[in-house]
């Protein structure tokens, strides 16, 4: 309101350049580079917390251990009733059969959405969408009943049987928005070339389909590795539990009396997720983006 | 051997110059009837085709999640025990008019959720602002905002949460440092709910990446022409970026919601379990998982757990019904 309607202004703003613009731009990265590390500061200072004698801990925010305590990893690893590989373990066993189980699972439900044609595919589709939407505790109470009349409780079925049955719906609808785009002049070629529809899904869609299944292995990943609440409720067998469920453990029986060894663990189970962070980033920003907006 | 029939069947198909939907009506005898089984088996295979593809979600989808809710529902009607439960009608619903402490967790969700929200939102689109005006370091940046939303659910953050907002955690050594003596705010009832938005304040990464990706469809040539019109940077926010941009903040707000009121693993974490100190952070989800699964009374978690999909329910219908008021669609009317 107070600028005049006129292109004049562009003029003194591009003389006013060189000094003045380079001026706004370092304040500007200057405070882009203090919000970032008010933003990661807790994560780095955990790191050296890690490493740090328990009395700094207390008393000391900086980053810089005084020693450097590698033996808070070596007490972390053991304080459990088992060691810590056990509950890594556990936890990638669940978390490679989820991702299994929704490649396949959720990628030919997609495929079918995508390219079938069949009788209420409407429906299906947005009671689909819909459940994506569901709470999980809205189902978990009747869930655990079945499971435990299965037997299953206390066993890794009831974490990854559901992945075989595609009840990740949110990768269904990415895997379905992403073949979705692909030209469908390919399905006719593979028909004509002899493909059936097992034929096209396997060797055609599939193929192509590499970036999304990338970013539903990832965020399986990372979901599944982070999850707290199924295995919460499905493994209080001490042998099955998994790296959150020992952490929480670690916490309420030790922690607060050994935070360097608490905060080693920690930093053992934020690990591989910051690895798949580091490695498939463009996937999860993309996974995010496409499946956010359409 | 199925590819082949469809490679023999699809050109005779084709030559006789029907259209597949109505080669199954044709009512002449001979090469009709090899007509009709190529137009219907064509289409009945690509159902059981669709069928065989879609078995393991629909299994799924019976099992695991209708079934369930069904159950659910009729549970809710019952004092279920772990095997054992009769039907007591609406006792549970009753029960919960007069429930102080359901009462106080429905509280404590909807303050968390509505400060909380709104507060990641406006941080989330802030950031993806500042960072949409292609920036060298950029990506460096994103990078670093975005990392805390994939960490934030984890047990271990919360873990560190606790520490940092503890007595003597780092929050307090930072105050210290000013001459200020904290609380210890994760065991303050006053505070302890606070710790938990701050936490969810922080994992504004991934609405921010939602935002970047809605800031970039957004053609130049509006703010060419803005700047001909000689709208000024703040003007061009309020008349071309944000409007919009209101989908996207729709949709942002939507999920956000919906999400923050199922939080369930920061506030157990950090009130190791209980909801404390003082309930303060006993979310709507964490009393359903004490009532169910300490208490084993699955009767009336079913209930709080259709009490809780009400809620989001109402939420979500009362977000959309406001949408007609504040979000822009183009050219629609």
């Amino acid at each position: 309101m107070t600028e005049t309607p006129t292109p004049a202004p562009a003029r003194p703003r591009a003389k006013q350049s060189s000094a003045t613009v380079g001026l706004k731009r370092f304040v500007f990265h200057l405070v882009l580079i203090a919000a970032a590390m008010v933003m990661i500061y807790p994560l780095l200072w955990m790191l050296s917390a890690s490493l740090k004698p328990l009395d700094e801990i207390f008393s000391d925010p900086g980053l810089v251990p005084s020693s450097w305590e590698w033996g808070n990893y070596a007490d972390g690893w053991n304080a459990l009733p088992h060691p810590f590989e056990k509950y890594i373990w556990n936890s990638m066993v669940i978390v490679a059969g989820s991702i299994l189980g929704n490649l396949v699972s959720c990628s030919m439900a997609a495929y079918a959405f995508a390219r079938l044609k069949f009788p209420m595919r409407g429906m299906l589709f947005a009671i689909m969408l819909g459940t994506i939407m569901l709470p999980i505790h809205v189902v978990i109470i009747p869930q655990y009943i079945l499971f435990n009349e299965l037997g299953w409780v206390d066993t890794f079925w009831p974490l990854i049987v559901p992945k075989l049955l595609a009840t990740d719906a949110f990768f269904v609808f990415l895997m379905v928005q992403f073949i979705r785009g692909l030209p469908k002049e390919l399905d006719e070629a593979a028909s004509i070339d002899g493909c059936g529809y097992w034929g096209t899904y396997l060797r055609v869609i599939m193929p192509l389909c590499m970036p999304a299944l990338a970013t539903t292995a990832i965020f399986t990943f990372i979901w599944t590795w982070n999850d707290f609440y199924s295995q919460l409720i499905y493994l209080r067998d001490v042998d099955l539990q998994t790296v959150p469920l020992a952490l929480r453990l670690f916490m309420d029986s030790t922690g607060t009396t050994n935070w360097g060894a608490l905060f080693a663990m920690s930093i053992v189970a934020l690990g591989p997720i910051f690895g798949f962070f580091l490695a498939g980033q463009r996937y999860l920003v993309r996974g995010i983006a496409t499946t956010g907006i359409k | 051997m199925t590819d082949n029939d469809v490679a023999v069947v699809r050109p005779k198909q084709r030559s006789s110059g029907a259209p597949p939907g109505h080669a199954a009506s044709a009512p002449s005898p001979g090469p009709a009837q090899a007509r009709r089984r190529t137009g219907t088996t064509i289409r009945s295979r690509e159902r059981w085709a669709a069928l065989s593809f879609l078995s393991p979600w629909l299994i799924g989808l019976l099992a695991i999640t209708i079934g369930p809710m069904i159950a659910s529902f009729y549970l809710s009607f019952t004092d279920y025990s772990l095997g054992y439960g009769e039907w007591v009608g609406g006792e549970n619903y009753a029960r919960m008019l007069d429930d102080p402490r359901l009462a106080n967790a429905i509280k404590v969700t909807a303050v968390y959720t509505f400060v909380s929200v709104p507060l990641q939102l406006a941080a989330a689109l802030l950031l993806a602002i500042v960072l949409d005006r292609g920036l060298r370091g950029m990506a460096f940046y994103r990078s670093v905002f975005y990392l805390p939303s994939l960490l934030g659910g984890s047990v271990a953050i919360a873990i560190m949460w606790r520490q940092v907002f503890g007595t003597e955690g780092l929050v307090n050594q930072l105050l210290a440092l000013f001459g200020i003596q904290g609380e210890g705010w994760v065991s303050h009832p006053d505070y302890a709910l606070g710790t938990l938005i701050i936490l969810h304040v922080w994992t504004f990464g991934s609405p921010m990446i939602i935002f970047l990706a809605g800031l970039r469809q957004i053609p130049s040539m509006y703010y060419e022409a803005a700047k001909i019109d000689g709208a000024g940077v703040l003007q061009r926010f309020w008349s071309v970026t944000l409007p919009l941009l209101t989908p996207i903040i729709f949709f942002n707000l939507v999920l956000q919601i919906i999400n923050s009121f199922q939080s369930f693993t920061q506030a157990f974490i950090i009130s190791s379990g209980k909801g404390g100190p003082a309930d303060s952070t006993m979310f709507l989800t964490l009393y359903l998982y004490d009532q169910g699964f300490t208490q084993f009374d699955m009767g009336y978690a079913s209930a709080i757990a259709w009490l809780l999909l009400a809620i989001i329910a109402i939420f979500t219908a009362l977000n959309f019904l406001m949408s007609k008021f504040w979000v822009f669609y183009g050219d629609n009317d």
